[in-house]
């Protein structure tokens, strides 16, 4: 634990700056109170993202687990605390968050009631980072209850013409959502007390839990309910295109880019730690509604006439994107779900600004009356070019890492959906190079667009750390990707190892002829066993099942992981020794595997007994099959 | 050696940085001569390199990999910026930049005063940039971001001047049909990876077997998906027509020359998977030998000087095809760098003459523009008979090793070729004949306008045929008809309809002023004419890269590729007699074929029946397009927008929402405007619990 308490002021901060500038006395006098909000919203979103920043220096590269932790009982006969902890899925969306408000702040400029639109903006920054960062399920579910309140206002208060509706179908939708999510915390936590005594909505204590396998799936439908509203993930969608285009630019910049992303961090962060067998079992219902929203998302966008709704419908393509990649349940698709959830808050935050200036300009967004944008604003035209690029997923660019490895990931696991995902790629070139034709190319017909000032030096300012990272994430994600994939693998791990015998890989990798490379990694790393294993397809759902092979071949029947594997098998879970941190942490593993051994009778498929029969032929038999092709070498 | 193989790369980057930062400052012609200097640095680093590669022990010495960072690691996924010098790459390198400097240099003169001048150089200098990538790549990531790069400023680069609607769509058009090939691509690459878990070349050739059988069968087909596309083959190709929208230098340095021939560079590359699956390769000669024949057809009857060229270009890459599908890489690349030679040059040639003819494209509007331009019309000439194949010029030797090669594996495949390399003759004279002998037309075109009524095609001629595109796919879902539409109506107007000259309704690329009055034919300046002098020798004399009679120990293309190709050599296992003879037939079609081109257009200049609507508007290729897949799409798209979207997936919540408003008092409330009151709710009760909470702790 950390002696300065960052997560905490990092949700304080923000909050307390939305609170003076909230209650700054009107007696200031119009001009002054308007000076005195801008700049105290924006030396808290400043600090929020010097606090950020920090945090992430001081983020350990090599823990998976939560870092910075602060736990205070805080309603101890409720069993509620206040519970923060970061991790590598959770820290870049905080950045990104803490970037993303004060560029909001900055470039949307607000005429009416600055003061206020400062305030909540501020509110909605202090809930959207503590939603990221709460480990107990009550105060994640109050941060990510209350972030409809401020949004809620800034889309009434600044949006466009049909901005009630609009925001009040939004919040009608996703608060039903939630509720599905409340009650389904509630039971799990009784769950967990009728079992232990203790009450808690600890995540990691919750994480734990043993249920009968249908409350599993339903308590994770309850939960994925709400996510998928809030995401938006296909057919859930509706709420979004209305609410993105209503609401004032820097509005729907944080609704898109940032608080959609509670949905989908969700979908990680609970489903997966608490329902890690259900997700393993429904993901194909998620990664078929995924590949659908790709699909969907994309195709609709081809027929959208106003530019920032043609963005809201390739988001909902993107968000599919990201679906996939986690529900692919390998490292590298859920790797790049995560990173492609901060480029696509990063990408989505420069095409809404883009378009919020055009607008801005021009006093539309209709393509068709846009027409040959680019003669009179070439730079504005660049600009919104290398946002479109990035959505495309051009390599070079970061929307490519993130497409990339979520195709990838899901390629080894589902191949059919990522081919027919990857068609989205195409998709995605047509509709947005078609709005790009319809208002950029051309002659300017209408007298706003041959007005068109083009952008001017603050905006650039503005827009270039935007731009900046979509090219340095697209050439160079290394420092992200290696903070982000301890976490997910052990998240990986942790699926896998609930999976048990439902491994329907295992069956089909036994024949490949792997174990070479295994051996080449071998000889050539040192840390043989890291890189050695990793050397095989990275899907870490294989990996345990590997484990012999890296370090058998370094010295083949190393006597540790020799018995890691066969205790591992006759408890029924194939997956314990996983070998990056060598064969030290197999035999960390096995209290799991008895415990899970334990819990094996919830699972269908019935008892440890029949877990023994189909596991122990199929263990046996790999580990012959990769001793047997070390040997021949 | 490797900091060289490094300068390849960085300097172009450097060019394309320093112009984007200054370009428009540098202006015109400082721009430009500071993106030929880069380009021209690259050469010389490739020099350096190729120099001490040659140093180097034949065997094996030769192959050098170098990475500098990692991009990409998660997992078992580790993708390296890694970049791998051996021959084959060398000798990309090597024709990339040298052609690439050169049409640098003749871009000074053809872009000269254009408005954004700088602008070209800009994308000029990232694509030498991304093709450098492409072919140096040392795993498929790597390449693809160059494949990808290209495409790019491919892209860019057509719809350079973006206020013509033709040349937009034509850059989308192009765009999207690369896409079709980079999801083959993609998906290659993902089968590769999950079989052998690398994608770095070494690695995947080093655990071949992984691939062997349909996976093995199925990547070469996804990866020759992707190059269909990028090479404008089979099902692919409508793209490059198209393409011509561009400005002339880009024709020749991109669609052209180089990074068309990028989907052959990849097969070659992965050759050893191609050599696993025996059914995948004779797809790709199919393909090829067909893409050829059908591009050869079509080139016979275009009106446009530079359309000619494009088909001919597709036709030329089928060759390259049927070469690697019958195994025969070393003949692929020689005929790819022989290719880029004359085909650059009678690029740049026909910028020449569009350049001294004002923007004219019609090859009926010219004639007898040798006397006008000789150094333009001599240097065609040598092209002309390099690509048709008169020996003893490049194109002799290159495509006779092709058909040779083919003639051993497929007899059959080996007729369809020597049929295209008849019709190749046939188009390239019939366009020699329009273009620069007898009487000059295009002043009697401007003085009567009895073209519009000479010709079946050009009825419909409308010169400002651009509006029509953008009006007639206006439609809800115009996004779909990319595929087809923009040719279509390019087709239906005719050759006449896209070269439009002068008028204020086209841009002028040059800068020269409309053509008000007849134009009077020049030749071009210094710095366009020496870059044709310079590849008219290389088309003259690239045979000699690779000549039959060599020794085995001379420097020829044979045995300075043997390390990358190994035995995958030569399936030509023929006696010298028979090679003698094909030989000869070789030669007689290529006379054959001129001979017959000359008797019929020296005599007259139009003549429709030589040019059936059927070729003429390629095979309707787009119409078909259009009909299979532009329209059901749009049909699709505005169904599920108006539709599925407003009806069912909306209208569900809607539905859903009304049945909850019966349900219950409150969320009746809730639904009809307390949402305000309800939100003020949550935050005082949240506000109270927050401080009661607060206390507690």
């Amino acid at each position: 634990m950390s002696p300065f308490p960052f997560l905490t002021t990092l949700v304080l901060l923000p909050a307390g700056a939305a609170l003076v500038v909230a209650i700054l006395p009107s007696g200031l006098g119009e001009r002054r109170r308007r000076i005195a909000a801008q700049v105290i919203g924006l030396a808290g979103a400043l600090g929020t993202l010097a606090l950020a920043a920090t945090i992430a220096v001081r983020f350990n590269i090599k823990d998976a687990g939560y870092q910075m932790v602060s736990d205070h009982a805080w309603a101890r006969s409720l069993g509620v605390s206040w519970y923060l902890g970061v991790d590598g899925i959770s820290l870049f969306l905080v950045l990104l968050a803490a970037l993303l408000f004060p560029v909001a702040l900055v470039a949307a400029r607000t005429r009416t009631n600055l003061h206020s639109y400062m305030a909540w903006m501020l509110l909605l920054e202090a809930v959207c980072i503590g939603s990221f960062i709460s480990l107990d399920l009550i105060l994640f579910f109050v941060f990510f209850e209350a972030s409809l309140v401020p949004i809620y206002f800034i889309i009434t208060g600044w949006g466009f013409e049909k901005r009630s509706a609009a925001a009040m179908k939004f919040f009608v939708y996703t608060f039903l959502g939630s509720a599905f999510l409340f009650v389904g915390i509630v039971v799990l936590a009784l769950i967990h007390q009728h079992d232990t005594g203790v009450l808690t909505f600890s995540l990691p204590v919750l994480a734990h839990t043993h249920m009968p396998y249908y409350v599993q799936v339903l308590l994770f439908l309850s939960f994925t309910a709400a996510f998928a509203v809030k995401s938006p993930v296909f057919p859930f969608h509706t709420w979004s295109p209305d609410a993105y285009a209503e609401a004032p630019t820097g509005g729907s910049v944080v609704l898109a880019a940032v608080m959609a992303k509670m949905g989908t961090y969700g979908i990680i962060r609970f489903d997966l730690n608490l329902f890690p067998k259900a997700s393993i079992d429904l993901a194909p219902l998620l990664l078929t509604l995924g590949v659908a929203g790709i699909i969907y998302g994309a195709i609709v966008a081809c027929t959208q006439k106003d530019l920032k709704r043609m963005v809201a419908y390739s988001s909902l393509s993107h968000i599919g994107f990201i679906v996939l990649g986690v529900f692919a349940l390998t490292s590298e698709g859920m790797a790049g779900g995560v990173i492609q959830m901060v480029n696509h808050g990063l990408i989505i935050a420069v095409l809404f600004l883009a378009i919020g200036w055009i607008y801005e300009r021009t006093a539309t967004r209709d393509v068709s009356r846009l027409k040959g944008l680019q003669k009179p604003a070439p730079l504005l035209a660049a600009l919104f070019t290398v946002g479109m690029l990035a959505a495309i997923g051009l390599p070079g660019l970061n929307g490519f890492v993130g497409e990339f490895l979520i195709l990838l990931g899901t390629f080894i696991t589902h191949r059919w959906w990522a081919v027919v995902a990857a068609t989205g790629v195409i998709l995605a070139a047509l509709y947005m190079l078609w709005a790009y034709q319809q208002a950029f190319h051309g002659k300017p017909e209408e007298e706003a667009v041959k007005r068109t000032k083009d952008i001017s030096w603050p905006e650039l300012l503005v827009m270039a750390p935007l731009v900046g990272l979509v090219i340095f994430l697209g050439v160079y994600p290394k420092p992200v990707l290696d903070r982000i994939t301890p976490s997910v693998e052990r998240l990986v791990q942790r699926a896998d190892r609930a999976a048990g015998v439902h491994q329907p890989l295992l069956s089909r990798k036994v024949a490949l002829p792997a174990s070479r490379l295994h051996v080449q990694h071998a000889a050539h790393t040192p840390g043989a066993a890291v890189s050695g294993y990793t050397g095989y397809v990275g899907a870490s759902r294989l990996r345990s099942f590997w484990t012999a092979s890296p370090v058998g071949s370094a010295g083949v029947s190393s006597a540790g992981v020799g018995t890691g594997a066969l205790t591992s098998a006759a408890t029924g879970n194939v997956q314990y020794g996983w070998t990056p941190y060598g064969s030290s942490r197999i035999r960390h593993a096995l209290p799991y595997a008895s415990l899970l051994g334990i819990a094996s009778p919830f699972y269908p498929g019935g008892s440890a007994d029949r877990h023994l029969g189909l596991v122990t032929p199929l263990t046996s038999h790999c580990c012959v099959a990769i001793a047997g092709s070390d040997t021949v070498r | 050696m490797v900091y060289a193989a490094w300068a390849m790369l960085a300097l172009p980057l450097l060019g394309f940085l320093v112009l984007l930062a200054f370009g428009r400052r540098l202006g015109d012609p400082v721009a430009g001569w500071v993106g030929t200097t880069a380009v021209a640095g690259s050469f010389v680093a490739t020099l350096v390199t190729f120099g001490g590669m040659l140093s180097r022990h034949a065997g094996g010495a030769r192959e050098i990999s170098h990475s500098i960072f990692t991009w990409i690691a998660v997992g078992g996924l580790d993708i390296k910026a890694a970049i791998l010098t051996d021959p084959l790459s060398m000798t990309m390198a090597l024709f990339v930049t040298g052609v690439s400097a050169l049409i640098h240099l003749y871009s000074i003169g053809y872009m000269k005063g254009d408005r954004d001048y700088s602008k070209f150089f800009v994308y000029l200098n990232l694509f030498v940039f991304s093709m450098l990538l492409l072919v140096l790549g040392g795993n498929l990531a790597i390449t693809f971001v160059g494949w990808e790069g290209v495409g790019l400023c491919s892209y860019w680069l057509i719809s350079f001047w973006f206020e013509r609607p033709t040349a937009a769509s034509a850059g989308k058009k192009a765009f999207v049909y690369n896409r079709i090939g980079d999801f083959g691509f993609l998906i290659a690459m993902f089968l590769i990876f999950e079989k052998t878990g690398t994608l770095s070349y070494s690695g995947i050739f080093a655990h071949l077997h992984a691939l062997s059988g349909a996976a093995g069968t199925a990547a070469v087909l996804l990866l020759f998906l992707a190059a269909t596309g990028k090479s404008a083959q089979i099902p692919l190709f409508p793209w490059l027509a198209d393409a011509m929208e561009g400005p002339t230098p880009v024709s020749a340095l991109i669609h052209a020359a180089t990074m068309v021939t990028a989907g052959v560079y990849l097969m070659c590359r992965m050759h050893p998977l191609l050599g696993m699956s025996h059914s995948a390769q004779l797809v790709v000669a199919t393909i090829g030998v067909v893409t050829a024949f059908v591009g050869g057809t079509i080139a016979c009857t275009q009106r446009d000087i530079k359309k000619v060229l494009a088909y001919s270009t597709i036709s030329q890459l089928g060759y390259m095809f049927l070469a690697v599908g019958v195994g025969a890489y070393v003949a692929a690349i020689f005929l790819m760098v022989a290719h880029a030679f004359y085909k650059g040059l009678l690029f740049l040639g026909a910028g020449s003459v569009i350049h001294g003819m004002h923007d004219e494209q019609d090859l009926r509007k010219m004639g007898g523009l040798a006397r006008f331009m000789p150094i333009t019309a001599g240097t065609f000439a040598v092209a002309w008979f390099a690509i048709a194949g008169v020996p003893p010029l490049a194109g002799f030797f290159a495509k006779g090793a092709v058909l040779d090669n083919t003639f051993a594996a497929y007899p059959v495949l080996w007729v369809i070729g020597i049929v295209t390399a008849l019709l190749t003759a046939y188009y390239l004279s019939r366009l020699f004949v329009l273009a620069f002998t007898g009487d000059p037309r295009f002043i009697e075109a401007v003085n009567t306008r009895w073209l519009s009524s000479g010709s079946t095609h050009s009825a419909g001629a409308d010169p400002d045929s651009g509006g029509r595109i953008t009006s007639g796919s206006a439609g809800a879902a115009g996004a779909f008809s990319t595929t087809g539409r923009a040719s279509e109506e390019a087709g239906a107007t005719g050759g006449s309809g896209m070269a439009t000259p002068g008028g204020g309704s086209v841009e002028e690329p040059h800068g020269q002023g409309s053509s008000h009055g007849y134009p009077s034919p020049h030749e071009s300046p210094k710095v366009m004419v020496i870059p044709l002098l310079v590849l008219a020798v290389l088309a003259l004399a690239g045979g000699v890269l690779e000549l039959p009679w060599h020794g085995p120990d001379t420097i020829r293309l044979l045995s300075w590729l043997h390390p990358v190709f190994g035995h995958y050599l030569y399936t030509a296992h023929l006696s010298i007699a028979s090679q003698w003879i094909l030989a000869v037939v070789d030669s007689l079609v290529a006379l054959s074929g001129i001979y017959i081109a000359w008797r019929l257009w020296t005599k007259a200049w139009d003549r429709p029946k030589l040019e059936p609507s059927f070729l003429f508007r390629s095979w309707f290729i787009n119409e078909a397009y259009d009909l299979l897949i532009g329209r059901p799409g749009d049909r699709l798209a505005s169904f599920t927008t108006a539709v599925v979207e407003v009806r069912v997936v909306d209208g569900a919540v809607n539905g859903a929402a009304a049945l909850t408003r019966n349900a219950g008092e409150a969320l009746r409330k809730l639904q009809t405007g307390f949402v305000r009151q309800y939100a003020l709710g949550i935050t005082l009760g949240m506000v109270a619990l927050l401080a009661w909470m607060l206390v507690r702790a």
